[in-house]
């Protein structure tokens, strides 16, 4: 068949081992879930079909021979491949079909939300201490004693009680954490853990624990201060 | 076929002539509505008065989401279609050009039939919501009442001047009568634009509500009016209209296209889907821009609704809607890439290149846009990453990356559209290398610069961000277009075409892409209508009046995906059942000229059912 519809093979070919072996390979990364390789496959071969029926030439190049070798005569050898096609096909829809469908003793994908929305009495909440190098001081010396151990000395959220958890306690210095949410929601998450997550924070299963019982309120306003201040970020504002 | 088809003909124009058949349908629909008459209803705590009543099988929010999506893709379509139609005609009356005017009146047209359809749903959509939710109504016209007023007054208005506009447009052809004829499609135009904001006051105090207890009618009413997400969604609805309008059209030559026969009809649909296509674009282009500001005003409002919206279980809508805009983008320029290659023979190769360039960008935009904060992962794969949370392209997941593809998608779609207008012509102008130059300059810094943004944006606080990086990179695009756009003008102005465009030669898959397109944005316009609404959660008014019928649960995202589908279907059937009966008598008249179908050959047959542009008779 053409070379033409060889190119995009071999193109799919490379992407997939690219996202399968080489990204996971890269220094702190991890194996993609098959969501993402199978979305970033279907934009590859959107990508190739497109640029293949341009122009009526390309779509020619592109299309005749799989119409040749689906419909047309005379294709010698290949009529056995060809009923090869025919029969493997389907029996493959059906087998994706039957591993999609029936039960498994593998657990439901996960699809949580990371950043539920808070409860309205605290939304409108800012924070009552006041941000001075002492205030802070404390905070980070608070931070230290209660949540060091989950969120890392270095609030990177590797602390030596991390490993285990799922899912992980927040990595307080990745810009998609502390620093996408106002000091009030901080404060909710804090108050109330894990335990105290909503609906949509299913399968509610934090580990965050709900430190209402044990910390002050003043002293989690000392904490946020610290723990934003450490990470190098600022809380999402909007003056 | 066509034995079958002069039969549904035959049978509507009986049903349209007779009132007696029109009394007979009407009583059948009656019938259909016959269990409504069995309605529950539910006095929510009142006392004594009904605060809700139920619809039986389909449930009264389902029905009432149905008819106000249906009636808001109509609205919009309506309201969108006149912006350009006029525009058109002032082209074609300016230009002296006979064919703009043509299809100026051809899009008022599809206007026309459309109008009254939307006026019907509004209709039963308001008779619904006096009967579903009548707490809720007594609330919204206390407030409102002097709006309705107004409202009404303006819909006469609108009526009469379309009435006048489309009826008198033979009429008003030439000298000052055109010139009044012109300046009734702007009055159309403006009283249009009343009344798109005039309902939008009424939707979007129910997600930023203000309410004051003192003062007169008038002022509460206005203070309710001035919300702070009221000019927000004007503007963002108003672009989107014309979105929706021109995509529409361009589905509708699209399909016209595809059963044309013979190649005056082609080269005009050509044409048309062409125009159609560019609308769509030129509105999608500022989109985006509209869709942040909107969604940075309701999280400023309120940070609940703003996380529910992007960080919270609405956040997987975006993802959706990331895919629809990535396929119309993708079908968007492809469609303008299938007429440099089409329309001007001999351009394939010149132009094959930058096109494979625009299109891995796009494409690689269109990863970095797709890829959710949060993955959809197997318990194993969740703990593999340590999370759901990807430790590398986790950060192609929040706005700062969002928004830098997203400008550079838009960026590359302008580039598509200034090739295309190049395409096939040579520039004669001494000073044409140093235009391009210049051109070419502009568009990589600039290109750089939007990704230096983005990325530096994730150092910085989130205000910096949103109030100056963000603001910076639209600034930048805009100011690419309005450098580039007039310096092409300027430097096609003295240059001599090579190759002519020739109309009417494109593939059956140009008119199948225009349709496609249509499609996408039904169903982006059908899912952020879903946003927009559940955004709310459990109020009627957002923390003011609570929803407390059985339905304040929020739907599901599957099952609002499948009414999502639904609604997009229904529209899509009323569409085609009112574009149909509005063109009939063109076919009729058609047909009436008369070549049977073995004189013209092949070409005579429409493209999608294998006739094709090159097998026309060159005449
Ligand atoms: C037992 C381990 C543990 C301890 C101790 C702990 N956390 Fe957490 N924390 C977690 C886990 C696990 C998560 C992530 C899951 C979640 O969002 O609930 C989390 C999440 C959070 C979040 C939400 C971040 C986001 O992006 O939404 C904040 C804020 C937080 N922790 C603050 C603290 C503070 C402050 C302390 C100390 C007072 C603390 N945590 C102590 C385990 C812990």
């Amino acid at each position: 068949m053409g070379g033409s519809l060889l190119k995009p093979a071999i193109l799919i070919g490379i992407v997939y081992v690219i996202l399968k072996f080489v990204v996971p390979n890269i220094p702190g990364s991890a194996p993609l879930p098959s969501s993402l390789i199978f979305l970033y496959l279907m934009l590859t071969t959107t990508g190739i079909v497109i640029f293949a029926t341009l122009s009526g030439e390309s779509k020619d190049a592109f299309w005749n021979p799989i119409q040749r070798f689906m419909t047309g005569e005379n294709i010698g050898g290949l009529q056995a491949l060809r009923y090869a096609v025919l029969i493997v096909f389907p029996l493959l829809v059906g087998w994706q079909t039957y591993g999609s469908t029936a039960t498994s003793d593998a657990p439901p994908a996960e699809n949580r939300t990371i950043h539920p929305a808070p409860p309205g009495e605290y939304t409108g909440l800012s924070n009552p201490v006041a941000k001075t190098p002492e205030n802070i001081m404390q905070g980070k010396g608070f931070y230290a004693a209660f949540c060091s151990p989950c969120h890392g000395g270095k609030f990177d959220g590797k602390g030596p009680a991390a490993r285990g958890f799922n899912p992980p306690p927040a990595n307080f210095s990745d810009p998609t954490t502390i620093a996408m949410l106002q000091e009030s929601y901080l404060f909710w998450r804090i108050k109330k853990g894990g335990v105290g997550l909503p609906i949509e924070g299913m399968p509610w299963k934090s580990a965050m624990p709900r430190w209402e019982v044990e910390l002050p309120d003043e002293w989690i306003w000392k904490i946020i201060l610290g723990e934003y201040d450490g990470a190098h970020q600022s809380p999402r504002t909007w003056e | 076929m066509m034995h079958q088809r002069g039969f549904i003909q035959r049978l509507v124009r009986c049903v349209a002539e007779s009132p007696a058949a029109f009394a007979a349908i009407g009583a059948f629909m009656g019938l259909l509505s016959l269990p409504d008459l069995s309605m529950a209803a539910d006095s929510g705590g009142g006392a004594g008065a009904v605060a809700y009543r139920d619809v039986p099988v389909i449930g009264s929010r389902n029905l009432v989401w149905v008819i106000a999506q249906l009636h808001l893709l109509l609205a919009g379509f309506v309201l969108g279609v006149p912006i350009f139609a006029w525009l058109c005609e002032v082209v074609g009356w300016k230009s002296g050009e006979k064919r703009y005017d043509k299809l100026a009146k051809e899009f008022t047209k599809l206007l026309s039939s459309a109008y009254s359809t939307t006026a019907l749903f509004g209709g039963i959509l308001l008779f619904l919501l006096i009967g579903a939710y009548p707490k809720l109504m007594a609330y919204l016209s206390d407030i409102f009442f002097p709006s309705f007023m107004v409202y009404c007054a303006l819909f006469l208005l609108e009526t009469a001047t379309l009435y006048m506009y489309w009826y008198g447009w033979d009429a008003m052809s030439e000298g000052r009568s055109k010139v009044f004829h012109l300046f009734l499609g702007f009055m159309l135009n403006v009283f249009a634009f009343f009344i798109m904001i005039i309902p939008n006051s009424w939707a979007t105090f129910q997600a930023s509500p203000v309410v004051i207890a003192e003062g007169s009618d008038m002022a509460r009413a206005w203070a309710a009016t001035w919300n702070p997400t009221w000019w927000p969604v004007n503007i963002h609805r108003l672009i989107a209209n014309v979105v929706l309008g021109g995509y529409i059209c361009g589905a509708y030559a699209g399909i016209r296209y595809l059963s044309a026969r013979g190649p005056e009809e082609r080269e005009h649909y050509d044409w048309m889907g062409y125009v159609g296509n560019f609308i769509g674009v030129f509105g999608l282009l500022p989109l985006p821009f509209a869709g942040y500001w909107l969604m940075r005003e309701i999280y400023q409002y309120n940070q609940q609704m703003g996380i529910t919206l992007m960080g919270g279980f609405l956040s997987w809508l975006f993802i959706l809607q990331a895919m629809l805009i990535g396929v119309l983008f993708l079908g968007s320029n492809y469609y303008f890439w299938l007429g440099i290659t089409h329309r001007i023979p001999g351009s394939e190769l010149k132009y094959r290149r930058p096109m494979l360039a625009m299109l891995i960008i796009l494409l690689l935009c269109l990863g970095v846009w797709m890829t959710p904060h949060s993955l959809v992962a197997s318990l194993e794969e969740a703990r593999k990453m340590g999370g759901t949370h990807h430790p590398l392209l986790g950060v192609f997941g929040v706005m700062s990356a969002k928004m830098t593809v997203s400008n550079l998608m838009i960026l590359v779609t302008f580039m598509s559209f200034i090739m295309y207008w190049r395409a096939g012509k040579e520039d004669t102008a001494t000073w044409a290398k140093l235009a391009k130059a210049v051109m070419g300059g502009v568009l990589v810094i600039a290109g750089l610069v939007v990704v230096v943004l983005g990325v530096w944006g994730y150092f910085v606080p989130a205000i910096v961000r949103i109030n100056y990086f963000s603001t910076s990179q639209v600034l930048i695009v805009i100011f690419v277009m309005l450098t580039i756009t007039p310096l092409t003008a300027l430097l096609l102005k003295s240059a001599k075409t090579t190759t002519e465009m020739v109309w009417g030669k494109m593939p059956p898959r140009a008119g199948y892409s225009l349709v496609l397109n249509a499609i996408m944005v039904i169903l982006l316009m059908t899912l952020m209508g879903y946003a927009r609404s559940s955004s709310r959660v459990h109020w009627h008014v957002y923390g003011v009046m609570r929803d407390s019928s059985q339905y304040a649960f929020s739907p599901a995202l599957g099952y609002a995906a499948a009414l999502m589908a639904a609604n997009t279907f229904f529209f899509c059937m009323i569409v085609a059942f009112i574009f149909w009966v509005a063109t009939m008598g063109d076919k009729a008249k058609g047909g009436k000229d008369g070549h049977g179908k073995d004189e013209m050959g092949h070409g005579a047959l429409p493209a999608m059912a294998g006739g094709s542009p090159t097998l026309d008779k060159q005449s």
